[in-house]
């Protein structure tokens, strides 16, 4: 009985571990996939030779974005946006968040403003109106479209409330008896005590400014002024035109017109690694901020 | 007249002024592209023409409403939406409650952090990421079709073919999920009085069953909850990933309130249509977040929002 007990549970380990491995993989492979594609030739790239090792190994595409200049143009334009937005949205949200936990004592107008902020996050103007708006305000082609409609982020907000509200009230009170200002208590105390709040809030605003596409398509005419995903996009309708002509397989003997295939990987893997480098942060943060955010009060 | 007034009361109005200061900024930018925005949505009762603004163009009360519901589009539109939203949710939910069961039996640290490391990226990647990646993978002579070649098996045209292209939908995006998604099961998981279980060990429960009336019991509440969440973006089937992957030969199948919108509206610049449109869809959304928050508030004691 006790035999035949542990053989089964043996069984079942393996086969979970086998599951589990298994799921592990499929989300691996296929990014190395595409790292391998990078590093492969382009002739082997348009035969489709490429599975999890680059086949005639060269650096030629990396070599390649070096000089492209609209890759590093719509590189920088990225990096700019992400660091306007991310200082936008901690200077707004921040304070936000804080007067939103004051009681209604202290603060009598704050019912008025949190309705306007949680009806703002269940309705919205939809993708039209929002354009018509970013357009009257001439904003359209300069690198504030990308930025000021997603200003203020009302999860953000909800977030940190939630954490503020954390806060022992002895701290502020202690600081107000020596005479602080609000905007002391919000610094000194609140905002130091609030760092990994703050950090989850900081990454959600880095990873959605970063992979935003939406933005750079409806709002920019040029591809000069292309934030880098918006680009990246751009040659991914390339890649579309050749699947839809791989039906007819002819396309595919156009060598010179599949040559691109290494090169555009190469620059998706360019533009992944600034994620990559801030991913272990994200790890720690934004998933523990996934489970404060998701059980609340 | 303030002298007059007790300290508590100034010091009072004066942090409430200090309040609104705090508040100011984010409500010019929630007004400007929040509300504005709202306020635009009169469009869609207009002939609305850009040059002549919403005061001067021509009110047309519901002609664009009416319109909408003459065209054949709409109704395959509002199937794809739902067939594809529900096929993620549905699924999704499955598989990361299964795989945060699954994960949670795995002893070894290390492998389970590396999974864990693993399958939380492609979250975190854009879809124009993932859409190159699929597309490399999944394109007629693309490798999974290579490994079906060489099973012996047809080769399928995942991204040009009304039967399978949804399924590639439904499919990558559960791909890309599931494994952040696993992340609040598995914290409900870590919740559950390990007790329970050695109870039930002792009592000779199978690992089966104590999964089945213990853990998932256990981890009930968040699944309602999540259910409740997820279904309020029934109206919204992932933009970001069907116009990186689809193409006019796959519309049939894959077209979606949002793309039609963006396609119709604004590249085809029929902004009052679209508008039109869009509302539908957002007054249907919120009646649907408001409705999900009501019950899972009865039935959990928390609240979405």
């Amino acid at each position: 009985m006790l035999d035949t007990k542990s053989t089964g549970s043996k069984i079942r380990n393996t086969v979970i571990h086998i599951i589990v491995i298994g799921l592990g993989l499929a989300c691996l492979l296929p990014m190395i996939n595409i790292v391998a594609i990078s590093f492969s030739g382009s002739a082997a790239v348009s035969a489709n030779r490429v599975g999890l090792l680059p086949v005639d190994f060269t650096a030629l595409a990396y070599k390649r974005i070096i000089e492209d200049s609209q890759f590093w143009r719509s590189f920088r334009i990225s990096v700019i946006r992400v660091a306007l937005t991310l200082v936008l949205n901690l200077v707004i949200t921040v304070p936000m968040a804080y007067a939103m936990t004051r009681s209604k004592g202290d603060f009598p107008a704050r019912n008025i403003y949190m309705n306007l902020l949680i009806f703002a996050m269940l309705f919205n103007g939809g993708m039209i109106p929002t354009y018509i708006v970013v357009k009257n305000l001439n904003l359209l082609n300069s690198i504030w479209a990308l930025i000021l409609p997603g200003a203020v982020p009302v999860f953000s907000v909800i977030l940190l409330m939630n954490f503020f509200k954390g806060v022992p009230k002895a701290l502020e009170e202690a600081a107000i008896i020596d005479g602080a200002s609000q905007f002391q208590v919000l610094l000194q105390i609140m905002v130091p005590c609030a760092k990994p709040s703050i950090a989850t809030v900081s990454l959600f605003s880095i990873v959605g400014s970063w992979n935003d596409f939406f933005g750079g398509l409806i709002y920019m005419q040029r591809v000069e002024d292309y934030p880098i995903m918006t680009y990246i996009q751009s040659l991914n309708i390339d890649l579309q035109e050749l699947v839809k002509n791989a039906a007819n397989s002819a396309a595919l003997e156009n060598v010179a017109e599949l040559s691109n295939r290494n090169l555009n990987a190469a620059k998706i893997v360019v533009a992944v690694i600034p994620l990559l480098i801030i991913y272990p942060f994200l790890q720690r943060y934004l998933i523990s901020g996934l489970v404060m955010g998701s059980v609340k009060e | 007249m303030k002298k007059t007034k007790s300290s508590i009361k100034s010091t009072r109005t004066r942090n409430s002024l200090q309040y609104h200061a705090m508040v100011f900024p984010g409500m010019v930018f929630l007004i400007l592209f929040g509300y504005l925005p709202m306020f635009g949505l009169i469009m869609a009762f207009q002939d609305f023409i850009p040059a002549k603004g919403l005061f001067g163009s021509q009110f047309v009360g519901f002609k664009h409403f009416a319109y909408m519901f003459t065209l054949p589009d709409i109704g395959r539109v509002i199937r794809n939406t739902l067939i594809i939203a529900l096929g993620k949710i549905i699924l999704g939910m499955l598989l990361s409650i299964a795989f945060s069961i699954l994960l949670n039996e795995i002893r070894l640290k290390f492998l389970k952090k590396t999974v864990q490391t693993i399958v939380y990226l492609p979250h975190f990647l854009s879809w124009v990421v993932l859409a190159a990646v699929a597309m490399n993978l999944f394109n007629i002579d693309g490798s999974v079709n290579q490994i079906l070649a060489s099973i012996g098996l047809e080769k399928i045209n995942f991204l040009g073919s009304n039967n399978v292209f949804r399924k590639l939908l439904i499919g990558t995006d559960v791909w890309k999920e599931f494994g952040y998604n696993s992340v609040v099961y598995l914290a409900a998981i870590t919740g559950i009085d390990a007790g329970l279980h050695e109870a039930a060990a002792i009592d000779g429960a199978s690992w089966w069953k104590r999964v089945w009336h213990i853990t998932i019991p256990g981890m009930l509440p968040i699944i309602l909850l999540m259910t409740a969440m997820n279904l309020t973006s029934v109206l919204n089937a992932g933009f970001d990933q069907i116009y990186n992957l689809y193409s006019p030969i796959v519309y049939e199948v894959s077209d979606v309130l949002d793309t039609y919108i963006y396609r119709i509206g604004l590249v085809g610049r029929q902004y009052s249509f679209g508008a039109a449109v869009g509302l539908c869809r957002s007054i249907v959304a919120l009646i649907m977040l408001v409705s999900a928050n009501k019950i899972t508030e009865k039935l959990t004691n928390q609240r979405i929002y």
